[in-house]
C-alpha cells in the first residue's frame, strides 16, 4: 500500500478500438438527448421554489401532525396551498403554496406561519421561504445566463488553446451532456433550483475538464505519429489516458457519494445531478468528444503538413 | 526539474505552515489578547436566521418629487400673478406639464419654472413645446443620482430599525441598483422587523379642512385621507405640512394619563418646536392631523399653543404599536418605501443538521479519496494524499482570511474540489508511468511526466475555472458560497500540486535514488 500501488483499472497496453463503436455511441447520445427534450417540453421540469415563485413553509409539530388541522387552519387564513405533505418523520410538515404577479408572498409567508401556529400549537417553523415572482423570473435569467456565457468561454478557451474542431466538438458534446442532465432532472423529479444550476456548471467544468485531457493528448499524439490516421490517433489518445479518466472520475464519484447519501434533502438533490453528470460526462470524453472530432477533423487535421498546434508548453 | 533549492523548499513549507496558523483560529476560542482572529462564518443555512431581499421603490421616489415640484410650481405661478391650467404629472416619462393661462405669458411661465430652487444643479430642465405646453422634465441622471443617496439613506434607516430591536450580528448590504439585502442570524421569524421594514414611517403633523363627511374630492390643496383605526372614515388633510417627523428628536412608548391606555410621546427639534408653537397658536379650535404614512393617526382638537416642544400621539395602540411607532419615529422615516420581496428563513436546529450533514458527508468522503489513492498510486498516491490534506488546509486558510461565509453548497464545493484535486496528482503519476514503459530511466521519466503533465493541468483546471468565476457573478446566495469555494479550491489545488506533492515526490528520489519507481 505503500509502495507499488495495489490496483489498476486497465493494463498500460490496453488496446480498446472505441471508435469502432463511434456511430453506436453517437446515435445512443443523440437518442438519448432527444429524448430528454421530449420530457423537457412535457412533462416539463419540475422548477424550484427560486424559479417558479411562491412559499414553502416547513413545521415540525410537537406530536404526530394533524393534515386536517392544518388544511382548515389554512383555509380560515384564506391561503389556498398548493400541497400539505409529509416528508421525512411523521412530526414533519410541508406547506406548499403558488405565486403570481399579485401575490404578496411577504404577507402569505406570515399567515402560514400563524395558521401552523394555531392548528398545532407548539409546532416550530424549521424553514420558510418566500420568492416573489418578480425576484424567481430574474433569478431564472441568471441561472440561464450564468450558463450560457460558461458554455461560450470553453468554447473560446478551448478555440484558443487548441484548434477550432476541438473546441466545436467539446461543446456539442458539453450541449448533449446538458439536455440528458435535464432529462434526468425531469425523470426523478428533482427540483431545478439555484442549486441545481451550481451542479450543472460544476458538471460543465469537470466534462470539459475531462475532455481537455483527452484533446492534450490527441494534440501530442499528432504531433509524435505524424502519419498515423486519425481514427488510429484518436483510439491511441484514449487508451493513454484511459486509467486516468477512470482514477480521476472515481475520485469526484467517491467524494461526491457521501453528499448523496448523507447530505439531507438540501444537497442529496444536487449529489445525484453531479454522479449522474460525472458518469454522462466521462464517457461522453470517449464516446462522443472523440467520434465528433474524428468526423470533423478526418480531412483538416491530418492532411495539414503545417504542425498542428504551434508550440508545447 | 528534479532540484529543489533550499529556499523553495522552505517557502512551501512556509506557505502550509502559515495555512495551518490561519485554521487555527477557527477552532481555539479568541484569547483576550487583542489579536487579529480571522475566522469563517457560518452562512445561515448553517447557523439559522432569515434572510431578507427588499425591493427599494424608487418609482414613488420620482413621483414624490415631482408631486413636491408641481406644488411649489403652482405657489410660484400664482405669487407671480401667472395663470395656468391641465397641470399633470407623466410618472413615465418623469416630467411635468401644464398650459399657460394667455400664450402670450409663456416666456414668463417658463422663467418662473426655470427659476423653481433644485435640489441638484441640473435637476430638470423646462422647455416649451409648439403647441404652448410647458413641460419640466427631470434629468435621468439627477434622477439616477437621487435613486443612489435614497437606497444608501435607506440603507442607514434599516441599520437604525433593526439596531433598535436588539438583532445580533445583523448585515445590511445593498444589491444592485433598487435592492437591499438584510440578513439577520438567529432569527428565523422576522415577521416583526419585516413589518418595521416594510413602514416607511414618514409622519407629519398638517391643519384639517372641514368638510361634509363622505367628501369624495378634496378641495383645492387638499387630501382626502383615511383614519387609521377606521379606514372607511376620511378627512380632508391640507397638503401642506406643518410639522415635519423629520424634526423629531426623540419618541417612545408610554401611557396616557388620561385614559391609562398606550400612547406615544415625542420631543422636537428648536426648528419643530418653534412651527408646533407658531401653528398652534393661529389655529385654536380647529383639528390638527397626525399623519402617519398617509393614514390619519388622530386628528385631535388645538385647545391652546403648544409652545414646549414636546406632545403626546394617542392613537388605539397597544403595548407592541407603540413601543414599534416610537422606534419608527426615532430612527427616521425611510427615504422611499421598502418591500420585501424574498423571504428565507430558517430555524435553528435544520442549521445544526445541514452542518452535521456537510461535516459528515465531507470526512466519508475524504477518507474514501484516501483509500482509494492509496490502493491505485501506492507511494505516490500517499504523497498525493499529503497534498490532499495541505490542500482543504489552505482552503481553510484563505476563507478564513477572507472572513467568508461557509454555506451548505459551500462544504459541498468543497468536498468536489477534494475530489478534483487528486486529478492533478493522477495525471503526473501516470505519466510517469506511461514514461517508464518507453524506456526511460526512473529520474527522466518523473522528469518528463511533470513537464508534460503541468500544461495539461492548468488547462483542464482553467475551463473550470472560468464557469464558477461565472456562477460567482450571475448567482445569488448560498450559490455564491459554493462557486467562491470551488473557485478558492482550484487554486490551492494547483499550489498543493504543482509545488508540495511534486516536491515530496522529488525529496523521495533524491533521498532513496530508487531503481524502480513504485507505479
Amino acid at each position: 500500500m505503500f509502495g507499488r500501488p495495489l490496483l489498476r483499472f486497465v493494463r498500460n497496453d490496453t488496446h480498446i478500438n472505441f471508435m469502432r463503436g463511434r456511430f453506436v455511441g453517437l446515435a445512443t447520445s443523440a437518442v438519448l438527448s432527444l429524448a430528454s427534450l421530449i420530457l423537457f417540453f412535457h412533462p416539463g421540469l419540475t422548477l424550484g421554489l427560486d424559479f417558479r415563485g411562491g412559499i414553502v413553509v416547513e413545521a415540525k409539530t410537537s406530536g404526530p401532525a394533524d393534515f386536517g388541522k392544518i388544511r382548515s387552519a389554512l383555509a380560515t387564513h384564506n391561503l389556498k396551498a398548493e400541497g400539505v405533505q409529509a416528508f421525512g418523520g411523521p412530526d414533519d410538515v410541508l406547506i406548499r403554496l403558488d405565486a403570481d404577479e399579485t401575490t404578496n408572498t411577504n404577507a402569505v409567508v406570515d399567515e402560514v406561519r400563524h395558521a401552523v401556529a394555531e392548528a398545532q400549537p407548539g409546532a416550530t417553523i424549521v424553514r420558510a421561504d418566500a420568492v416573489g415572482a418578480s425576484v424567481s423570473a430574474e433569478l431564472l435569467r441568471n441561472g440561464l445566463l450564468a450558463l450560457g456565457i460558461s458554455l461560450l468561454m470553453i468554447l473560446a478557451y478551448i478555440w484558443f488553446r487548441f484548434e477550432w474542431e476541438f473546441a466545436l466538438s467539446a461543446v456539442i458534446t458539453l450541449v448533449l451532456d446538458l439536455t440528458k442532465t435535464v432529462g434526468f432532472l425531469v425523470l426523478t423529479h428533482i427540483e431545478f433550483d439555484l442549486v441545481m444550476v451550481a451542479a450543472i456548471l460544476t458538471i460543465l467544468g469537470y466534462s470539459t475538464n475531462d475532455k481537455v485531457v483527452v484533446y492534450d493528448r490527441v494534440r501530442e499524439n499528432l504531433r509524435r505519429y505524424r502519419t498515423m490516421p486519425l481514427r488510429e490517433l484518436l483510439d491511441l489518445s484514449i487508451n493513454e489516458t484511459l486509467n486516468r479518466t477512470l482514477g480521476t472520475s472515481c475520485t469526484v464519484f467517491l467524494a461526491a457519494l457521501p453528499l448523496a447519501i448523507f447530505g439531507g434533502a438540501s444537497l442529496s438533490g444536487f449529489a445525484w445531478v453531479m454522479l449522474f453528470g460525472i458518469v454522462v460526462g466521462t464517457s461522453s470524453s470517449i464516446f462522443i468528444a472523440a467520434p465528433l472530432l474524428l468526423l470533423m477533423g478526418e480531412k483538416r487535421l491530418r492532411k495539414d503538413t503545417r504542425p498542428a498546434v504551434q508550440q508545447e508548453v | 526539474m528534479m532540484y529543489y533549492s533550499r529556499i523553495k523548499l522552505l517557502s512551501v513549507a512556509a506557505v502550509c505552515l502559515l495555512g495551518a496558523l490561519l485554521c487555527v483560529p477557527n477552532f481555539v476560542r479568541k484569547p483576550a489578547l487583542n489579536i487579529p482572529w480571522p475566522q469563517i462564518h457560518l452562512g445561515l443555512d448553517l447557523r439559522g436566521g432569515s434572510y431578507l431581499l427588499l425591493q427599494v421603490d424608487l418609482d414613488s421616489l420620482t413621483h414624490d418629487r415631482l408631486q413636491s415640484l408641481s406644488e411649489n410650481m403652482r405657489q410660484a405661478l400664482i405669487s407671480a400673478n401667472l395663470g395656468y391650467r391641465n397641470i399633470s404629472i407623466d410618472q413615465k416619462a418623469a416630467s411635468l406639464s401644464f398650459q399657460p393661462r394667455d400664450p402670450s405669458e409663456k416666456d414668463r411661465d417658463v422663467k418662473v419654472v426655470e427659476d423653481l430652487p433644485r435640489l441638484v444643479p441640473n435637476e430638470f430642465a423646462v422647455t416649451s413645446r409648439d403647441d404652448g405646453t410647458i413641460v419640466l422634465a427631470l434629468s435621468p441622471d439627477a434622477t439616477r443620482a437621487r435613486a443612489h443617496d435614497a437606497v444608501s439613506q435607506a440603507i442607514e434607516i434599516v441599520r437604525r430599525r433593526i439596531d433598535a430591536t436588539g438583532a445580533v450580528d445583523p448585515q445590511i448590504t445593498r444589491q444592485g441598483e433598487d435592492r437591499i439585502v438584510v440578513e439577520l442570524p438567529g432569527i428565523s421569524d422576522p415577521e416583526r422587523i419585516k413589518a418595521l421594514l416594510g413602514t416607511t414611517a414618514r409622519m407629519t403633523f398638517r391643519l384639517v379642512d372641514e368638510v361634509p363627511p363622505g367628501t369624495a374630492v378634496a378641495p383645492p390643496g387638499d387630501t382626502i385621507l383615511p383614519l387609521a383605526d377606521h379606514p372607511d372614515q376620511t378627512l380632508a388633510v391640507r397638503d401642506h405640512i406643518d410639522v415635519d417627523g423629520a424634526d423629531l428628536t426623540n419618541a417612545g412608548a408610554t401611557t396616557d394619563e388620561q385614559t391609562g391606555g398606550w400612547a406615544v410621546s415625542f420631543s422636537l427639534n428648536s426648528i419643530g418646536t418653534r412651527a408646533f408653537g407658531d401653528v398652534t397658536q393661529a389655529n385654536v379650535g380647529r383639528r390638527f392631523a397626525i399623519v402617519l404614512d398617509n393614514k390619519v393617526i388622530e386628528a385631535p382638537v388645538i385647545r391652546s399653543a403648544i409652545t414646549g416642544g414636546n406632545g403626546i400621539i394617542t392613537g388605539n395602540f397597544d403595548a407592541h404599536q407603540a413601543t414599534d411607532l416610537g422606534l419608527l419615529l426615532r430612527a427616521g422615516a425611510l427615504p422611499v418605501p421598502l418591500s420585501v420581496v424574498e423571504e428565507r428563513s430558517i430555524g435553528p436546529s435544520l442549521g445544526a443538521d445541514s452542518i452535521r450533514a456537510g461535516a459528515m458527508s465531507l470526512a466519508v468522503g475524504f477518507g474514501l479519496v484516501i483509500v482509494f489513492m492509496a490502493l491505485f498510486y501506492g507511494l505516490f498516491g500517499w504523497y498525493a494524499n499529503v497534498a490532499l490534506f495541505a490542500n482543504l488546509v489552505l482552503m481553510l486558510a484563505i476563507l478564513s482570511l477572507f472572513g467568508a461565509t461557509l454555506t451548505l453548497p459551500g462544504m459541498a464545493g468543497m468536498l468536489l474540489t477534494l475530489g478534483m484535486a487528486v486529478d492533478a496528482n493522477i495525471l503526473i503519476i501516470e505519466r510517469i508511468r506511461e514514461e517508464l514503459k518507453r524506456g526511460r530511466t526512473p529520474l527522466a521519466a518523473m522528469q518528463a511526466g511533470f513537464e508534460r503533465a503541468t500544461s495539461t493541468v492548468l488547462d483542464s483546471n482553467a475551463t473550470a475555472f472560468l464557469a464558477h468565476v461565472m456562477l460567482f457573478v450571475f448567482g445569488t446566495g448560498p450559490v455564491r458560497g459554493f462557486a467562491l469555494t470551488i473557485t478558492i479550491g482550484i487554486a490551492t489545488t494547483l499550489f498543493s500540486t504543482l509545488f508540495l506533492s511534486r516536491m515530496l515526490m522529488v525529496r523521495w528520489y533524491a533521498l532513496t535514488r530508487p531503481s524502480t519507481l513504485p507505479v
